[in-house]
């Protein structure tokens, strides 16, 4: 930790004199943890940002991955040598509301720069879940996505299966998944990448469910998990009798199961619609639904969360510098800029203006698998259940939790006992970060 | 050694300033270190360090009295005992196998190293790129075989992977110290015994193996401790400590609670604990374990 405080103070001091010597613009340093493709993106915005005015100049840098990230702005920050703006991962939100004396809202920034700030320009699912309880808007929305169903149109034929009809509800992705297995049109049914993010934290507000307390943590940091309530229960001891005879086949903790669906060893797939990038890469005959939901929930389904990631601003600097940062998020928000962004990468777009502009487009009738992310996310108003789950330590939760089902696929537990151990485990942990 | 005429330096600075280059090094990266994590293992601080909180030993208690801390203790030494036996067992055997070779003795041997330039977190990234399970050529192979290949759920599989990564990687190692002490050993002794009657596995197990001793005195400090340390990379690549804790070792447990989880007093006390360890560790093998080898 001290090291890597060290050095990394060393570098960006040895980048700071040799940068402010040459220019009198004033340079905004962005960090990210953007690779391949998005990566691409992160670079051509900021090049047109650059080229767009003469006062400022943002600097992507790349730091690894999400939590990587994260850990280099928190030890940058304690040498005291914080980046101006930093990604962070959902999961990492909590982590950093905590920090108040570390950050500064996005809101006062757009302020700042003069233009008026109106939230209401902005999808309110996205914007509710970076925003204190009061209301004000932290951290500016970069990448959003929402979990939902790919399905292999092939398979389904094979399956006998109707391959325009994807499975609406749970029960009907398990009878699907049962039917490709014993039919022998793919070695596996159903796969699902990130079980904490898609079965746990959506499979919550998709039912209209209590994830945990004071909204989720949305309210408050002093949060009780109640994900062993008996919809939960029931969802997850079907996923664990399905692996038995590997119907569902698990993946791993994040994205690793992607490739059995790539490779068609699976029929049926719930990802993030992030990931549609490399389906529709991969070249298959794929087909894309909504997130199934629980028939048995009252209310289901009411609206998924969003994923992804937002950009954080550090407290401490000048004022020409948050004038800039400023100039660059409004940059960002541009109806065009988001437009494309949204079409060209597959996230969700964070202003109203893009999404109704890649409407009249017609983009959707051509792709419709980029509309179904935010049709779910807008189709109701979010209750106390559905708008994120804000934790101040979610990472640790969710590695908890991914231990739990770990040791209940491997049918080592019952799902009853999973999702105990992981209430009992999970609320230890919160009270722990909550320094209590 | 044992002469009486001992080098002495005229200038009371200079053996200060030859030593200086050393000492720096320690200093700067073991002791200023060593000292950060024992100060932070008794602070309670946010991630950010905006509050600190001094709570004593705390920090120590709390890992101490946890499940899981000690799940992990258990992890690591069944970790440790496999990874050194198997990458030793297998270096002592190639390296006796390599020393009967007479044609191409070069190109065996410089073959036999090459797995040690591979870094962990590469080596691991390969024995992942084989035998994941999504993925893997041979995890497909295994599974097409009828074999429930599943070391992401089965945590006995997931164990036999990160112990077979860590070992493959230090077996080149092993064979090298292992084919210069049978080197060392004099041909004249294995065969007088060839002449005297004794068989091949007898000549081994009677004069080869006991002679060897300060090598494998050696090896076994230096597996014990890349097991401990150095296979962090392989375990980060290959299971990140799952399925639920079962690959997670204590240096892992480090990392996870530090980098991922972001306590850091609980991270520096583990870290401090395992730093007694290690003390302790190499401490028992010198004074016990190096009174029982034969130093010819």
């Amino acid at each position: 930790m001290t090291f890597r405080g060290t050095s990394l103070s060393l570098a960006f001091g040895l980048i700071l004199a040799s940068s402010t010597s040459s220019f009198a613009l004033t340079e905004i340093s962005w960090w990210h943890a953007m690779t391949g493709a998005n990566n691409e993106v992160v670079e051509t915005l900021s090049k047109e940002f650059n080229e767009s005015q003469s006062e400022y100049k943002v600097v992507p840098v790349f730091k690894g991955t999400y939590p990587e990230t994260l850990n280099a702005g928190i030890a940058a920050f304690r040498a005291k040598q914080a980046p101006h703006i930093m990604q962070v991962f959902d999961a990492g939100t909590g982590v950093m509301m905590g920090a108040e004396g570390a950050i500064k809202p996005v809101a006062d920034i757009l302020s700042m720069g003069g233009a008026k700030f109106d939230k209401s320009l902005y999808l309110p699912g996205i914007v509710a879940y970076y925003s204190k309880p009061d209301g004000t808007m932290l951290s500016f929305p970069y990448n959003s996505s929402s979990p939902i169903l790919y399905y292999n149109k092939d398979i389904f034929k094979k399956a006998g299966l109707d391959e325009n009809n994807p499975p609406k509800t749970w029960p009907e992705v398990w009878e699907a998944a049962k039917k490709i297995k014993t039919s022998g049109a793919a070695k596996c049914g159903y796969t699902s990448t990130w079980l904490t993010w898609i079965h746990t934290e959506n499979f919550a507000a998709w039912n209209n469910l209590s994830y945990g307390t004071n909204e989720n943590g949305i309210a408050g940091t002093d949060v009780e998990l109640k994900i062993n309530a008996p919809l939960f229960v029931k969802h997850f001891q079907e996923l664990a009798d399905l692996a038995k005879d590997g119907t569902f086949r698990y993946g791993g903790r994040t994205s690793e199961a992607k490739p059995l669906f790539l490779s068609g060893e699976c029929g049926i797939f719930t990802e993030s619609s992030g990931g549609l990038g490399d389906v529709v890469k991969s070249g298959m005959n794929y087909g894309t639904g909504q997130l199934p939901y629980d028939p048995d929930a009252k209310g289901a389904p009411q609206n998924t969360t969003p994923g992804g990631a937002s950009l954080w601003v550090f407290g401490g600097k000048t004022d020409a510098e948050y004038k800039g940062v400023a100039a660059f998020f409004t940059f960002l928000s541009r109806t065009d800029i988001q437009a494309r962004l949204h079409q060209v990468s597959g996230y969700l777009p964070v202003t109203l203006a893009a999404y109704e502009e890649t409407k009249k487009s017609g983009f959707y009738d051509k792709n419709p698998a980029r509309e179904i992310p935010i049709k779910q996310m807008m189709g109701k108003a979010p209750t106390e259940n559905s708008k994120g789950v804000r934790l101040p330590n979610l990472p640790q939760v969710r590695d908890i939790e991914n231990e739990e089902f770990e040791n209940m696929l491997s049918g080592k537990q019952t799902a009853q006992q999973a999702l105990d151990n992981a209430v009992k485990r999970g609320n230890a942990a919160i009270k722990q970060a909550n320094g209590q | 050694m044992a002469s009486s005429t001992r080098v002495t330096f005229p200038n009371k600075f200079l053996p200060y300033l030859l030593l200086a280059p050393q000492l720096a090094i320690t200093i700067v990266f073991f002791y200023w270190p060593a000292s950060q994590a024992i100060r932070q293992s008794v602070l309670r601080e946010d991630p950010f360090g905006l509050s600190t909180q001094f709570v004593g030993l705390g920090n120590f208690k709390r890992i101490l009295s946890d499940p899981n801390y000690l799940n992990s203790l258990q992890v690591t030494v069944v970790f440790s005992i496999a990874t050194a036996v198997i990458a030793m067992g297998f270096a002592l055997m190639f390296a006796v196998m390599a020393d009967k070779v007479i044609r191409g003795k070069g190109i065996y041997r410089t073959l036999m190293i090459w797995p040690y330039a591979v870094a962990p977190a590469i080596a691991g990234m390969l024995w992942l790129f084989l035998f994941n399970p999504s993925m893997g050529t041979f995890a497909y192979m295994i599974r097409s075989a009828g074999y429930n290949w599943d070391p992401l759920l089965n945590s006995g599989q997931a164990m036999l992977l990160v112990v077979a990564a860590a070992a493959w990687k230090q077996i080149s190692y092993n064979f090298l110290f292992f084919v210069a002490g049978l080197q060392s050993i004099p041909k004249s002794l294995i065969e007088a015994a060839a002449i005297d009657g004794a068989g091949e596995t007898k000549r081994f197990w009677t004069i080869v193996f006991p002679l060897l001793a300060p090598t494998t005195f050696f090896l076994l400090v230096v597996n014990t401790v890349y097991a401990f340390f150095d296979t962090f990379g392989i375990i980060h690549a290959v299971t990140g400590g799952g399925p639920g804790k079962a690959t997670e070792t204590l240096v892992y447990k480090v990392y996870n609670d530090g980098f991922v989880n972001l306590i850091l007093g609980d991270s520096a006390a583990q870290s401090v604990i395992l730093m007694v360890i290690v003390i302790g560790l190499t401490a028992i093998q010198f004074r016990y374990v190096e009174r029982k080898v034969h130093y010819g």
